[in-house]
């Protein structure tokens, strides 16, 4: 054999020996459009960490929460690095799950994290979680609809304003509805929304003492709006609509108005995806009686619990994976529309970023002006704007979805869907222990 | 015409008619795969350009293979193994009843009647304690002992329908029960037990909760692999589609060519 044979195989055999010794790291996620561009970039991560392996487990959003609750309850050690949501991360933090992550290297400039992400993120003063991307709520509109009725969008909207543009451009014999927004019962779903509707209406999820406020006057105000609004001017089926379908009725050129997630902004801007890129305007989600929890806050964010096995690992990855040169590398591989919104100032200071992204400011300020440890006229005892952060919320705020969902679709009332949804929370609350 | 044939014509009608509404879902599957994200999400159409675009992505993005191979092994290897443990069982209840027969038998398939997400925490917690989580031998065991009540429970009446002469016979000639189960019930009730498998095969290659809860990459089989392809942001449904498309074509071509052994099968013994 030759030595030119035989150099190649002892590289290889070296490479192989190398490959053996790298730690593996299970990295938990959804499959949003932001984490398949950060799977499409695993190469680039182990290029630059040679020693560092990554596998990934991608999930639809709902399963991917069970799946998660599973193993971080039983310290079963299935992953190293999962993917949380703001609602999450306290709760989680507090029962031990979750590492904390105080040791972060300078060059990550935590300062440069959005203040509100950060908060959002934080239990007792330490990071448990790195922001991947951040969104709040706004409101989207079509210029071109607005210009043909006369309308023109004050900076900030009411939705007293919005309910008579809404019937101004609802049109359905040409396929227009004045507005669209969720019905789809789930409390990620139209609970997500019609908390904040609430919120901006004076109404709260509880009291100070942890009694549902349910069957109150400013839930039937709020909720008498939605039902009425989307009766008269939304489109049929609505309870059927989450944000995907919205977002595809919106795309189509269906919707005069949509108030929704501000990370729909990049998909209804991006010509590939949208009928309406040059026609569709921003602005801030409407309020009402306050502007106190008008909009929402989520973060999409990268944890290492605690029964992970290979936790300095884990750690270099989620550092890496929501850093300043992150965003740089999406951006110029990928397109700067494409970066991870919502986390860090630096991105809507690049003036790539702020050319390819005309949203870019609206969606810095709402998520600026989202405040989760004040998100009510009212005081309140927990954290959240479109969601209460105790571990009894995903079930209440479910059930209590499912009874607005069926006032929408008129199979009861508001006052009876308000009036069971307030027993149930109660009978949640009650079992749980908050009061007697 | 006469009344027979109008009969003959209407049941033919009936059934293809049937056959066509429980197809229905599966081709459009099939063909929203071929269309690209707006297309899908657009009014229905059958007028398309038809595109490999969402079979690329899925190929892209997972290894097929994998999944298809772990798939095979999880559902052969616990049809095998639930057939070895069921077939003593099912003899034994056939052959040699006792008073707690009947009971025993129920309450097989009482199991059957708990969600499986009651029993979530235990079986969690034990496969980590086993170091069975993420391992295909953790899914076999499981998928094993949630169709054991369904097989013992066919087994049982496809045996019971032996007459005992022919094993009474079999003993006489000096036939030890291990010979008697194989060379004289086991060649009698083939197509019985072929149908139990393919069942079982089925039954455990569409498990989606098990699968979803005890695998991360490792082990995990093709219902995680179409779990993977649905999103809560952003259109999914033609890659979904083409998953599922590829997720069930193994099991689909396997059906068609042991439908004969199926029918055959779960008609054994209607008519003495």
């Amino acid at each position: 054999m030759r030595l030119t044979h035989v150099l190649p195989l002892a590289g290889a055999a070296t490479l192989a020996s190398f490959a053996a010794q790298a730690e593996t790291v299970t990295v938990a996620t959804v499959n949003n459009d932001d984490m398949i561009i950060m799977q499409s970039l695993t190469e680039a991560f182990e290029k630059s960490h040679p020693d560092i392996n990554l596998e990934w487990v991608v999930l639809e959003e709902n399963v991917l929460r069970q799946r998660l609750t599973t193993d971080v309850a039983t310290q079963g050690g299935q992953f190293d690095v999962m993917t949380v949501g703001t609602y999450e991360v306290p709760i989680w933090a507090e029962y031990g799950w979750l590492t904390p992550l105080d040791d972060l290297p300078a060059s990550y400039d935590k300062d440069d994290l959005l203040k509100p992400i950060r908060q959002a993120l934080s239990y007792k003063d330490s990071l448990y979680a790195l922001p991947f991307y951040g969104e709040s709520s706004m409101l989207y509109y079509r210029k071109d609809l607005f210009k043909k009725a006369g309308i023109t969008m004050p900076e900030q909207p009411s939705w007293q304003q919005v309910e008579a543009w809404a019937s101004k451009l609802n049109d359905p014999d040409n396929g227009v509805y004045g507005i669209c927004l969720r019905g789809k019962p789930g409390w990620g779903e139209n609970m997500a929304f019609v908390s904040t509707l609430v919120n901006t209406y004076g109404g709260r999820w509880f009291d100070e003492d942890w009694k549902p406020t349910i069957d109150s006057p400013a839930w039937h105000k709020a909720i008498n709006f939605y039902v009425d609004l989307m009766n008269q001017y939304g489109p049929p089926g609505a309870t059927s609509n989450g944000f995907n379908e919205n977002l595809a009725l919106f795309a189509g050129g269906k919707c005069g108005m949509w108030v929704d997630a501000t990370s729909a902004a990049g998909k209804l801007y991006d010509t590939d995806q949208s009928q309406v890129a040059d026609t569709v305007g921003f602005a801030p989600a409407p309020v009402a009686e306050t502007p106190k929890g008008a909009n929402w806050l989520w973060a999409w964010s990268l944890a290492v619990p605690s029964s992970s096995d290979a936790k300095p690992a884990a750690k270099t990855f989620i550092t890496w994976a929501t850093s300043k040169d992150y965003v740089k590398l999406v951006g110029q591989q990928e397109g700067w529309t494409n970066v991870p919104p919502g986390t860090r100032h630096s991105t809507y200071e690049n003036p790539n970023y702020q050319q390819a992204a005309p949203f870019a400011d609206f969606v810095l300020n709402a998520i600026q002006t989202a405040d989760p440890n004040d998100p009510s006229a009212k005081p309140v005892p927990y954290t959240g704007v479109q969601y209460v952060g105790i571990p009894e919320f995903q079930a209440i705020g479910t059930q209590v979805g499912q009874m607005i969902a069926a006032a929408l679709a008129g199979q009861r009332s508001v006052d009876q869907a308000l009036s069971a949804a307030q027993r149930a929370a109660e009978r949640t609350m009650r079992q749980a222990g908050y009061y007697d | 015409m006469n009344p027979t044939t109008t009969k003959k014509l209407l049941l033919t009608l009936l059934a293809w008619g049937i056959a066509v509404i429980v197809f229905f879902p599966i081709f459009w599957m099939v063909v929203t795969g071929f269309k690209t994200e707006v297309q899908a999400i657009a009014p229905p159409t059958l007028i398309f350009d038809p595109t490999l675009a969402g079979y690329n992505t899925v190929i892209e993005r997972a290894d097929y293979l994998k999944f298809a191979l772990n798939s095979i092994v999880i559902a052969f290897g616990s049809t095998l193994l639930a057939l070895l443990v069921a077939i003593p069982a099912a003899y034994s209840m056939a052959f040699l009843p006792t008073k707690r027969t009947r009971g025993t038998l129920l309450w097989m398939l009482s199991t059957k009647m708990l969600p499986p997400v009651g029993v979530l925490m235990p079986i969690y917690l034990l496969s980590r304690d086993l170091g069975l989580l993420d391992t295909r031998t953790g899914l076999i065991i499981i998928y094993m002992l949630m169709n054991l009540p369904i097989v013992v429970w066919m087994l049982y009446t496809f045996f019971k329908d032996v007459p005992k002469d022919i094993l009474e016979a079999g003993r006489m000639d000096g036939a030890r029960t291990f010979q008697e189960v194989v060379y004289l019930l086991l060649p009698l009730t083939l197509p019985g037990i072929a149908s139990t498998g393919l069942l079982a095969v089925i039954l455990s290659w569409n498990e989606a909760f098990w699968s979803l809860n005890l695998t991360t990459s490792d082990a995990a089989p093709l219902t995680t692999f179409i779990a993977s392809f649905s999103s809560p942001e952003g259109l999914f449904w033609a890659k979904l589609s083409a998953a599922s498309t590829l997720a069930i074509a193994p099991i689909l071509i396997f059906g068609w060519m042991t439908q004969k052994q199926m029918v055959r099968g779960l008609t054994f013994g209607a008519v003495k």
